[in-house]
């Protein structure tokens, strides 16, 4: 290892890293605009100038790389002046219209400047104007004030696999501009705001919104998906600003999707601010006490069997145990978290999880996608993929449909016989899973949710057993979740039982009157006509489609707005954060269940939250271990069987609008209308 | 740098086969599958075969021809100043106004030459014939003030001698390149005023 002195002291870093890290390490600050620890180096920007002793004039410590006995100096008169050199040049073209600029208070090169620039311009000449550029309904332009540092090139040719921005023209006249002003189609386009260290991209919905240092920032997770990326809520009052992603290297990384960073327009619009009571055939307004009465009037003497629930996609572990508990308490078996119907095996823990965690995908070498598009159900587990494909070749092979998922993907074929050669070894696919060192097979949620779900799984099973998928620290299987409520539902057993009734019996049971009154807890995305003449309750915060046929609706908390716990895809634990109250007399969930059970009297014995969640230890110990992922022991799952012939098809057949709180969020309805409209009139009318 | 407005009228664009076999040849001696290094080479053949100026369609079709995004080949194209993103006239007159160029009148010659060619800076002739340009440094400073005419150079020019190379473009003659003066490349216009003997043996020999 290199052995290096800087600022005369002593430093061992290892090889192959540059002079700016090396300098990091050693606690020594280097400005920089251009450079960023997870895209190439570009060296553009000159600002990380250091001393290097027998080089004649200053380093860019960015693209240096560090050599033995090498004798770095950061804190010179020499650097200082290179330093204030480099910021007068930047400065040159860039307006000073902090004052009415959106990254102010959030701005690199404001902060920059104030330390590391000199307090005066020497500047008379003109300053270059730039048109500013079109790149879709999140990013604001002001091309103006962009110092070329390339990052966010960088970012959507590198992470996001989207090589749709550059930088045309050269010098004075060079301008990022994406290839002829279209949108920027890409579900992670928006991390260019972040990365932008000026405020030449800026956020489109959130433009002249608030100021950095009014919102109270509260440190939470991410419900949109079942990735859980950790976020920061930024609210102002009672209001939601804006959502941003917090660092996480197990998860996010710092990167977040553009549906978890601008649906929270959707938590203002379309909500359940107090609960409501059909009385001749309309929703009325109604107090608690009358919501509750109707409930009472209707459920109590109600045998057990014949009532049900149904809990949501966006739902907080903490709600699902006290609605598991009240169900029990009633009698009743009927409860069913899988609103999709996909056939998981809930007693063996990996057979629903990601078992090769987020983070572990990017060491794949070979992976077998089965009716699953990871763009869209998952769009940072697709960047890990990307990112094995780049660094490790990773071959992909997928059953279901072609689509483009940044990296290249072998269409293996369209249905489970495909998969079942595959998994026999009769596949030339096998081969190359059978090759690899860390294989891996993802299977997407849709290819359980048919009448072969539960033998589609078991050939997954058996692919991932006779391909040597399962090693002693690598497990290969994976289920891709899109519902950030779902693994935690699984883990808490919101599955019937042998005695109950699972989502499509409920909805059967419905339909000819065996059951009566049915509690969606959220629960928005089944098909609301099969449910015939029964009493429904809704539960929830969206007025979506569970409310539209409710009889009684309760009105619950966003995510932002409660303290909830949520189970991610590889069975992460993570807390969620309250940053604002709930919306008018919407209550956190578990509290409107816990009075609910009183007045049923089916009391459930918890009194606080950390009754609730010492509640959800006792059902499940994986709730104690916050933010770790606990290895799953392997095991025979799924039942062999014949399988369909129907072609996988994915999940999700809109990115932006897959949820109560998407649906209702415009910027999301605007990105639909850019992205995804236009494809599916293109395949609808013209293919 | 937006492109033109007009520059999507370029309309289809195919390399002909006998670009195809000059490109595929270009690429062959880059390893295999650095094939987007022949991309400049690529633009250069596409200019050329459309008449000095690239459309959209050529770019998009270079993007296509060596597996690039169409975004990396028009960067290349809107960085380098030799590719031309509308359309130019037959004669792409480039006049060099650079310092030696300038100082012997190359602001002279860029009058006579817009003046042939009946229209601005960076306009094409109402007879589509000619574009004038001026550039940066084209190299030929011994030779001050010149101008380029598509690949060849115009030498030792005054404005009445780059007009009548202009009024002969015109009438289809291809008038000889280099200096106009008849001196050879850029020997010495009168006599030979330096290194004049043969150096001395001992300064030879000296280190």
């Amino acid at each position: 290892m290199p052995k290096l002195t800087i600022d005369d002291t002593e430093i061992e870093v290892p090889a192959g890293i540059t002079v700016l890290q090396a300098c990091e390490m050693a606690g020594k600050e280097v400005p920089r605009f251009c450079y960023h620890e997870r895209l190439s180096i570009a060296g553009n920007c000159r600002m990380c100038l250091v001393e290097m002793e027998r080089a004649p004039k200053p380093i860019a410590s960015c693209a240096m790389p560090v050599g033995d006995g090498m004798v770095i100096r950061t804190d010179t008169d020499t650097v200082k002046k290179a330093r204030n050199g480099v910021m007068e040049f930047l400065l040159i073209n860039h307006p000073l219209d902090c004052p009415i600029c959106d990254q102010g208070g959030e701005c690199d090169l404001q902060d920059q400047a104030m330390a590391y620039g000199i307090d005066h311009s020497r500047y008379q000449e003109h300053k270059r104007a730039v048109s500013d550029k079109y790149m879709g309904p999140l990013i604001e332009t002001e091309m103006t004030r962009c110092i070329h540092c390339t990052r966010c090139v960088r970012f959507v040719t590198e992470i996001a696999g989207v090589p749709e921005l550059g930088l045309l023209g050269r010098g004075e006249n060079a301008e990022i501009t994406t290839y002829l002003e279209k949108a920027l189609d890409s579900e992670l386009s928006a991390n260019v705001i972040d990365l932008c260290p000026v405020g030449a991209l800026t956020s489109k919905p959130y433009a002249f919104a608030a100021r950095p240092w009014e919102l109270k920032k509260t440190e939470s997770v991410d419900v949109l998906d079942a990735v859980g990326s950790a976020i920061r809520v930024d609210a102002r009052g009672a209001e939601v600003m804006r959502v941003l992603p917090r660092l996480h290297e197990d998860i996010n990384e710092e990167w977040l999707s553009d549906k978890s960073r601008y649906a929270c327009d959707g938590l203002r619009r379309q909500r359940l601010d107090r609960p409501y009571v059909r009385r001749d055939g309309a929703l009325r307004e109604a107090s608690w006490a009358e919501a509750f009465a109707a409930i009472a009037a209707r459920v109590k003497g109600l045998d057990g069997s014949r009532m049900a629930a149904i809990t949501g996609d966006l739902c907080d572990a903490e709600a699902m145990v006290c609605l598991k508990d009240l169900m029990a308490n009633l009698g009743s078996a009927n409860i069913d978290c899988r609103q999709e119907g996909a056939k998981f095996d809930t007693a063996t823990r990996s057979a629903y999880l990601l078992n090769s965690t987020i983070a572990g995908l990017e060491d794949a070498d070979a992976v077998l996608l089965v009716g699953t598009n990871p763009r869209w159900e998952a769009p940072l587990v697709n960047t890990r993929l990307r990112k094995a494909w780049l660094r490790r070749d990773l071959k992909a092979g997928m059953i279901g449909l072609a689509q483009d998922l940044t990296y290249p993907c072998d269409i293996l074929g369209a249905g489970p016989e495909t998969l079942m050669d595959v998994a026999q070894g009769n596949h030339p696919f096998a081969d190359i899973l059978k090759a690899a060192e860390r294989a891996a097979v993802i299977v997407g949620t849709a290819a359980l949710a048919r009448t072969d779900g539960a033998a589609v799984l078991a050939a997954a099973r058996q692919a991932a057993d006779s391909l040597g998928m399962i090693g002693e620290d690598w497990n290969g299987f994976n289920v891709l979740h899109q519902a950030a409520a779902r693994v935690g539902g699984l883990d808490l057993g919101l599955v019937p039982g042998a005695v109950g009734l699972d989502v499509a019996g409920i909805l059967k049971g419905a339909g000819d009157g065996s059951i009566e009154v049915v509690y969606l807890l959220g629960a928005d995305e089944i098909d609301m006509t099969q449910l015939g003449e029964a009493f429904v309750i809704y539960q929830g915060h969206h007025g979506d489609a569970g409310a539209h046929r409710a009889d009684v609706i309760l009105p619950g908390a966003a995510y932002t707005e409660k303290n909830g716990t949520y189970v991610n895809t590889e069975g992460r634990v993570q807390l969620g954060r309250m940053a604002t109250a709930p919306m008018g007399e919407a209550r956190e969930d578990w509290t409107i269940i816990r009075a609910l059970s009183d007045v049923l009297g089916a009391g459930i014995a918890v009194s606080s939250l950390g009754d609730v969640r010492r509640r959800l230890v006792a059902v499940n110990a994986h709730f104690d271990r916050v933010d770790e992922v606990v290895p799953a022991a392997w095991g025979d799952f799924g039942e062999s069987g014949p399988m369909g012939t129907r072609t996988f098809v994915p999940p999700v057949a809109n990115f932006y609008m897959t949820d109560a709180i998407s649906r209702a969020s415009e910027t999301m309805a605007h990105c639909a209308q850019a992205f995804v409209v236009p494809k599916q009139q293109g395949t609808g009318t013209h293919g | 740098m937006t492109m033109e407005a007009g520059n999507g009228a370029g309309g289809a664009f195919a390399f002909n086969a006998e670009n195809v076999e000059r490109l595929d040849k270009i690429i062959s001696h880059y390893p295999e599958g650095r094939g987007s290094s022949a991309v400049i080479a690529a633009l250069d053949l596409a200019q050329r075969q459309n008449g000095g100026w690239l459309p959209l369609a050529a770019i998009e079709h270079v993007a296509g021809t060596l597996g690039m995004p169409k975004i990396r080949v028009l960067e290349v194209a809107t960085f380098y100043s030799m590719f031309n993103l509308k359309p130019v006239g037959r004669y792409f007159v480039q006049v060099c106004r650079t310092t030696p160029c300038w100082l012997r009148g190359s602001d002279d010659l860029t009058k006579a030459a817009i003046a042939a060619a009946g229209c601005g800076l960076g306009e094409n002739s109402e007879d589509g014939l000619l574009t004038v340009v001026e550039v940066e440094c084209l190299g030929a400073c011994c030779n001050a003030p010149m101008v380029q005419i598509n690949d060849d150079y115009y030498e030792d020019l005054t404005p009445e001698k780059l007009t009548e190379l202009l009024e002969a473009m015109k009438r289809g003659e291809t008038p000889k390149p280099g200096p106009q003066t008849g001196r050879k490349g850029s020997e010495p216009v009168g006599e030979w005023t330096s290194l004049t003997d043969l150096p001395s043996p001992s300064r030879a020999g000296a280190e």
